[in-house]
């Protein structure tokens, strides 16, 4: 329970914050991707303190050696780079110049009932559900060891 | 961007990343949307509870935007619904392939000093400039 709560708290946070920094704002992030354009600094004074914060709770965190409430740290501890890595990222990045939503504020967006977040996060969801299809023969043969697909960033 | 932007931008960076922050430091988790997301996709997986937990919290959060701060979401997108479909394709199917987005790669992957994580995020920054260059400045008509 007490999991579930920090969850949800960790959540109420994070889109208060997607929400006031105009990040929920399509405009605002293809802005920020429009180099040769009207550029848009926004993202990068939130990306600036996000990254501060998490950087230092991390440090913190991991010299005390476990989390507070649970057993272990489930975080990725692959380092290798890969073609999955490159290639997926740079799908991702695609969709996100041409629809100005990543996941997140893709999902925030929901509440202010607009048509088109609506679109986006069903396309989105059709899209995840995508890769099981393509990619159920490779992940069933490269068997990944632990349970690695549990925690992906 | 003025002042007042700077200002919202840099706490509501402190939010997200504090947000993020609370999960690791005390579930140990990675506050990655679409990780989360897929997950909730696969209810079979371990970890339902507290993934649903973090969505509700998410929408919450969202709707506390809505009542505080009504100029927050658009009533428009700056695109037409037929570039918006594929965009939501690729971001799903991306994501997966690439196991991360902004939040897990950018601000839980990069906070960490992950390597994969630079370059996901270098990866996705750089096409998705590429693609506003080409839709914005070279298609300009179809948007």
């Amino acid at each position: 329970m007490k999991l579930q709560l920090i969850a949800f708290v960790s959540g109420v946070l994070f889109s208060i914050g997607l929400g006031i920094s105009g990040m929920v704002q399509p405009t605002k992030v293809i802005g920020f991707l429009d180099v040769t354009g009207a550029w848009d600094p926004t993202l990068v004074f939130v990306m600036a303190s996000s990254v501060g914060v998490y950087f230092l709770v991390h440090l913190l965190a991991r010299q005390r050696g476990r989390p507070l409430l649970a057993g272990t740290f489930e975080i990725p501890r692959r380092s290798d780079i890969d073609l999955r890595l490159l290639g997926g990222s740079a799908l991702f990045g695609i969709g996100w110049g041409l629809g100005g939503y990543c996941p997140g504020p893709a999902l925030t967006s929901l509440v202010s009932g607009a048509p088109f977040a609506l679109v986006f996060v069903a396309s989105m969801i059709v899209g995840m559900l995508l890769v099981d299809l393509t990619g159920r023969r490779t992940t069933r043969q490269q068997a990944p060891a632990a349970g690695a697909d549990y925690v992906d960033a | 961007m003025n002042l007042n932007d700077l200002i919202l931008a840099v706490l509501g960076g402190l939010l997200i990343g504090g947000g993020a922050a609370l999960l690791l430091a005390y579930n140990g988790q990675v506050a990655g949307i679409s990780g989360i997301l897929n997950g909730l996709l696969h209810p079979r997986r371990p970890g339902a509870g507290w993934r649903t937990a973090f969505v509700v919290g998410l929408l919450v959060g969202g709707v506390v935007v809505l009542l505080g701060y009504p100029g927050a979401y658009p009533a428009v997108h700056p695109r037409s619904i037929w570039l918006i479909v594929p965009a939501g394709l690729l971001v799903g199917f991306g994501t997966r392939i690439g196991a991360g987005c902004t939040s897990g790669h950018g601000v839980c992957g990069i906070g960490r000093l992950s390597p994969r994580s630079v370059v996901a995020t270098m990866t996705f920054t750089i096409t998705g400039g590429v693609t506003v260059l080409v839709v914005n400045h070279l298609l300009g008509a179809l948007t």
